[in-house]
């Protein structure tokens, strides 16, 4: 064994120490540059994407500073904005997309990764892939023709009524508005959470769940005492990955929300959010100030989804180490 | 312990994991009610004129799409001849031929691309495409839908090169090969497969992104010739006409939302089918 070793390392410097040259006649050092050339536009355009985002939200940036993120009047007329109600749009709805997404994506996850039989569980997690594949102009088209009707026509009454009393679920209802947006995103971000929770629970290692069913627990118990806790920081990183997506999420949100640059307490209420205001105003937008404050909305967009982006890949590598380390 | 707290657990054990199952059954039941719903109310509305005919002025009944799907098609491709090849051969570079530093740049700037809100790529194409040329075009809208396929077939193509076994790479270097020889006549081949699944997956991705088309593409009532022209496109077709209050355009909505969804669908169904038969290694 020992002379083997040695032979393949010193196998290593022979290949590596040929000239320049000779790998230029043997094509490799030109196959190696025209690769890297394509490599290195894809540096190049993501550089070039922050940098104009930032060179062309110069002017908002000047004129008011981070009064931009705090003031509530959008005015094209009288050349003034401010960012807060599509922040307080975009927060409201992606909240409320959560709260529905969240408890039904992990749930179903765990059936998929801990009860369904193999067979089961690949055929539906097929299913769920093309639910992810949807495009989101076809989910805004279902909320403008099922959800806005069915808003008006049973969610509002049976919130309402009982519930009304509360800021929340005050007001009347038009249809459209933060709540239609919320569960048309909730919808939207199921898939994600599903595929990537169901993905970091099958790494959870066989012996920690043997261990749990050895010492008496039920399945059930042996699951969430043990096995979700195991995946906690991977499960929390395919909510990161849903809500960064429903931070992004335009056509479908812009359809629904009302598009109205108002805050409301009330859900039902009508608003807007930054990427449907980008979508709505963004041809239109007259003047350059105008222009360019749509763009600094672009790029507290792009901050928001890039942070977010971050650490849910940091989350979910950490846990899928983990496994692989506990159980290897 | 006694009986009736084990039955009291077990009973929580049965009742939480029926739970389970009902959000499982929950999300997958949406996929089944869409498909229908689209399919009910597209396949009342679809017709051969939408295939054929132009969009007709406000108020006329008929007309169809005719110009959003050429110009749907125009759109893709280009943007498949830009996304493609950069994905493709920056993949190359990232599984056989990068050193440790620029590899790790290169990866992190795909990832990131990868995370961006399509209407921040629109905003990207707009300055950098429509502005210098003072006018919404076909290549703008492609350039918006190429830059999100070279993440997705940059990322793919270098796991299914490096997932291509040792044993063959070394079996070609054994024999003299030169490396670019292995790396197209071996390694690819072997992992071909992969790659068209990649490749066809960010094609049907960007196949339904209305948001980067809404400024750079932008929309046109009739024909668009050439490459320059403000080009109509399907999901952007969609979301005017969604959004419009005539009954005829909603018609013309869900036949266009089942046309694209039964596209999409489609394209992913094949990809998954070209994957699932397994990565094929060729015989010498």
């Amino acid at each position: 064994v020992a002379t083997t070793a040695t032979t393949l390392k010193n196998a290593g410097p022979v290949t590596g120490s040929r000239s320049f040259f000779s790998k230029l006649r043997d094509g490799d050092e030109i196959a190696r540059l025209i690769t890297l050339l394509f490599a290195a536009t894809v540096v190049l355009i993501t550089a070039a994407l922050v940098w104009e985002l930032w060179v062309n939200s110069v002017l908002p940036r000047q004129k008011f500073g981070l009064h931009f993120f705090v003031t509530s009047v959008w005015d094209p007329i009288m050349d003034q904005y401010g960012a807060l109600p599509f922040i307080y749009g975009t927060i409201v709805t992606s909240a409320v997309a959560l709260l529905i997404a969240v408890p039904l994506g992990i749930g179903a996850a765990i059936f998929l990764a801990e009860l369904a039989p193999p067979r089961v569980s690949d055929t539906l997690q097929f299913f769920i892939d093309l639910l992810a594949a949807v495009p989101s102009v076809i989910y805004g088209l279902l909320g403008v023709f099922i959800i806005v009707p069915l808003m008006r026509t049973v969610i509002y009454p049976t919130l309402n009524k009982p519930f009304g009393y509360l800021p929340i679920f005050k007001g009347p209802s038009y249809g459209v508005g933060f709540l239609t947006a919320g569960i048309v995103l909730a919808i939207m971000v199921i898939p994600y959470i599903i595929s990537v929770s169901r993905e970091v629970l099958l790494s959870v290692p066989r012996d920690q769940r043997e261990a749990a069913l050895a010492l008496g627990s039920t399945r059930w118990e042996s699951t969430w005492q043990v096995v979700v806790p195991f995946a906690k920081t991977g499960i929390m990183g395919s909510i990161f990955l849903a809500l960064a997506r429903a931070l992004g999420e335009t056509m479908a949100v812009t359809m629904v929300i009302g598009n109205t640059p108002k805050i409301a307490a009330s859900l039902f209420a009508p608003g807007y959010s930054i990427a449907a205001v980008i979508a709505n105003e963004f041809t239109e937008a007259t003047g350059d100030l105008y222009l360019q404050s749509l763009i600094a909305l672009g790029l507290v967009l792009f901050l928001l989804t890039f942070i977010l982006n971050g650490l849910a890949r940091l989350l979910i590598v950490v846990t899928t180490q983990k496994g692989s380390e506990v159980g290897g | 312990m006694s009986g009736a707290r084990l039955r009291w657990r077990k009973f929580v054990s049965n009742f939480m994991l029926a739970m389970t199952g009902v959000c499982a059954f929950v999300s997958v039941l949406v996929l089944f009610f869409i498909l229908g719903y689209l399919v009910f109310n597209g396949g009342t509305s679809i017709n051969w004129d939408f295939f054929t005919k132009l969009p007709k002025p406000v108020g006329e009944a008929g007309g169809g799409m005719a110009n959003a799907i050429v110009g749907s098609g125009k759109i893709l491709l280009l943007a498949s001849l830009m996304g493609v090849p950069i994905g493709f051969l920056g993949g190359i570079y990232l599984a056989e031929f990068s050193g440790k530093g620029m590899a790790s740049v290169v990866r992190y700037a795909a990832d990131l691309l990868n995370g961006v809100p399509s209407i921040v790529i629109g905003i990207f194409a707009y300055s950098l495409v429509v502005l210098p040329f003072k006018h919404f075009s076909a290549y703008a809208g492609a350039f918006a839908l190429g830059m999100m396929m070279i993440p997705i077939t940059l990322r793919s193509t270098e796991e299914f090169l490096k997932s291509v076994p040792r044993m063959l790479r070394e079996g070609a270097m054994a024999l003299g090969a030169s490396k670019w020889k292995t790396i197209a006549t071996v390694i690819v081949p072997a992992a071909y497969r992969g790659i068209m699944t990649a490749i066809l997956l960010a094609l049907a991705r960007v196949a339904g992104e209305t948001a980067p088309l809404l400024f750079t593409a932008f929309g046109n009532r009739f024909d668009s010739h050439g490459w320059s022209q403000p080009t109509a496109t399907l999901p952007v077709m969609i979301y005017t006409y969604a959004v419009s209050p005539y009954d005829d355009w909603h018609r013309q909505a869900w036949a266009a939302g089942l046309v694209l969804l039964g596209l999409v669908l489609i394209i992913n169904i094949l990809a998954r089918t070209i994957l699932s038969r397994g990565i094929a290694v060729p015989r010498s």
